[in-house]
């Protein structure tokens, strides 16, 4: 909307949401790419401060809400204000529930780090994370630009997100038969590579929230389920 | 009115048909080329800024403009497929059709009873006394003020609230038995209790009637309203289902009237 209310404080109070939204998603995207790289070189020290920083997420969580709440009970909000609130609501669900996946990552890293490191799949993991960074940081710019396109864009590249969490099942489950020593640490990293998949499904919600606060309807296309970890069978 | 059933095109579920409609006080443009179509049983809201032409558009669908004198109304306006601007149409008759109420509750200056049975009175609706008792009491219940003033309705009904004094003005308009009634912002006098009792009225009488209903509030027109037409400068701008208007306009107009902003 390029024109101003005519109340001057609403539109700071809509100013103070967008930027409480942008923060948050920041906050999201550093903690993955953090998380991934202290899986690479099983860096606790590092892991341990991701874990304390996801309490900055979830106190955003709780700003957020309490911020839109206020909006829809004083502004009786309209139209794209009405939707853009409504979307901030649920995209803080979304961007919340993310950082809580990169802390569990954080975790599980110190949780292995006895274990012999096993690069190569700390490699993968992290060009995953890196790929659904890369998503975080579109749908945010979508969101502050308002384009519907740029927000569109985001849904279709999890496709590749859920193809590579599919190859890294089946390369973690050769490790796992190779030797069953690795089968502990590779369990977890099983759960972390799924936690990459999700924050990458959670991604593309808050697109589709940008899409239809922007439009005013949902993204029509279906999101194709990419993901084939879950028929993964023995003998595969 | 005439009955002219050969050229007579009563759609299905349209009460009244608007189209084309220009209003001009004194020379002046009041409105342009106004295209409306108003649903049955539905309750119709018009919206726009103060002098968009809103209650212009209102004032024509009972004749009530040619009251003013320099106003000139163009355009076809037909109820229930009759043209009510047709040659030897009764205003009178049309005004029984078509119902008002108005901003400021006007009660005759009579009993509770009386102003209620007036319209049948005058217009000759009851066969007797006890008929005529049983329409000013439906119409008080259906109004929802029956409860407060059945004992008492030989009291003046100017004694009563604000409140109570609009749902005496809506039990007059529903006694003669309108199949359209228009709401002039019926609640910009009165205070929240006495308004959110109208609209839950305005619910009740939707089964038995049309309503358009002009207001200046757009939350009323949110939680009132079927439809809502947003006019601006004169111009019928959108009109459509008032779940879509408030979430999601068509016209930028119409987005910047409802969220408050310039321009």
């Amino acid at each position: 909307m390029p024109n101003k209310h005519i109340v001057k404080a609403y539109d700071d109070e809509l100013a103070e949401l967008d930027r409480l939204i942008a923060e948050m998603g920041g906050r999201v995207e550093a903690a993955l790419a953090k998380a991934a790289e202290c899986l690479l070189t099983y860096d606790t020290e590092g892991a341990k401060e991701v874990r304390a920083e996801d309490k900055l997420i979830d106190q955003l969580e709780i700003q957020i809400d309490q911020h839109a709440t206020r909006m829809l009970a004083l502004r009786q909000p309209m139209a794209e204000d009405l939707r853009l609130i409504i979307a901030c609501l649920k995209m803080s669900n979304d961007l919340e529930r993310m950082g809580d996946y990169a802390k569990n990552i954080a975790k599980r890293t110190i949780t292995i780090s006895q274990a012999p490191l096993i690069t190569t799949l700390g490699q993968s993991i992290r060009r995953m994370a890196q790929m659904v960074e890369a998503m975080i940081n579109t749908a945010l710019d979508a969101y502050v630009a308002r384009d519907a396109q740029l927000a569109a864009s985001v849904v279709h590249r999890d496709e590749e997100v859920d193809q590579l969490h599919t190859s890294i099942f089946r390369e973690i489950l050769t490790y796992m038969m190779e030797d069953n020593r690795n089968i502990t640490a590779c369990t977890h990293l099983l759960f972390v590579a799924k936690n990459v998949e999700r924050i990458g499904d959670h991604t593309t919600n808050v697109a589709e929230q940008v899409y239809y606060l922007i439009t005013g309807h949902q993204l029509e296309e279906g999101r194709t389920k990419a993901d084939k970890a879950a028929s993964v069978n023995v003998g595969d | 009115m005439q009955d002219q059933s050969t050229n007579k095109i009563a759609q299905p579920n349209i009460k009244l048909s608007a189209k084309d409609v220009h209003v001009a006080y004194s020379g002046r443009p009041a409105l342009h080329g106004v295209d409306l179509l108003v649903r049955s049983n539905l309750v119709t809201a018009l919206i726009g800024p103060s002098g968009c032409g809103k209650t212009t558009f209102l004032r024509c669908l009972n004749r009530m403009n040619d009251l003013i004198s320099g106003c000139e109304v163009k355009g076809e306006i037909l109820l229930d497929g009759d043209d009510i601007y047709g040659k030897g149409v009764s205003v009178e008759v049309l005004r029984r059709r078509v119902g008002m109420v108005f901003q400021k509750p006007n009660p005759f200056p009579k009993s509770i009873f009386d102003n209620v049975a007036y319209g049948p009175r005058i217009h000759g609706l009851a066969e007797n006394d006890e008929h005529l008792e049983e329409i000013v009491r439906k119409s008080l219940r259906r109004a929802g003020l029956l409860d407060e003033v059945a004992d008492r309705l030989q009291e003046p009904g100017t004694g009563l609230s604000g409140g109570q004094q609009q749902r005496l003005c809506i039990a007059r308009a529903i006694a003669i038995s309108p199949e359209l009634i228009l709401m002039d912002e019926p609640c910009s006098a009165l205070d929240p209790i006495a308004t959110a009792r109208i609209e839950e009225l305005i619910d009740e009488l939707k089964e038995r009637y049309t309503i358009v209903i002009v207001t200046h509030s757009m939350q009323q027109a949110a939680r009132v309203s079927d439809r809502t037409a947003f006019f601006h400068l004169g111009d019928l701008v959108e009109e459509g289902e008032t779940e879509t208007i408030f979430t999601s306009p068509s016209d930028e107009r119409t987005e910047s009237y409802i969220t408050g902003r310039i321009g």
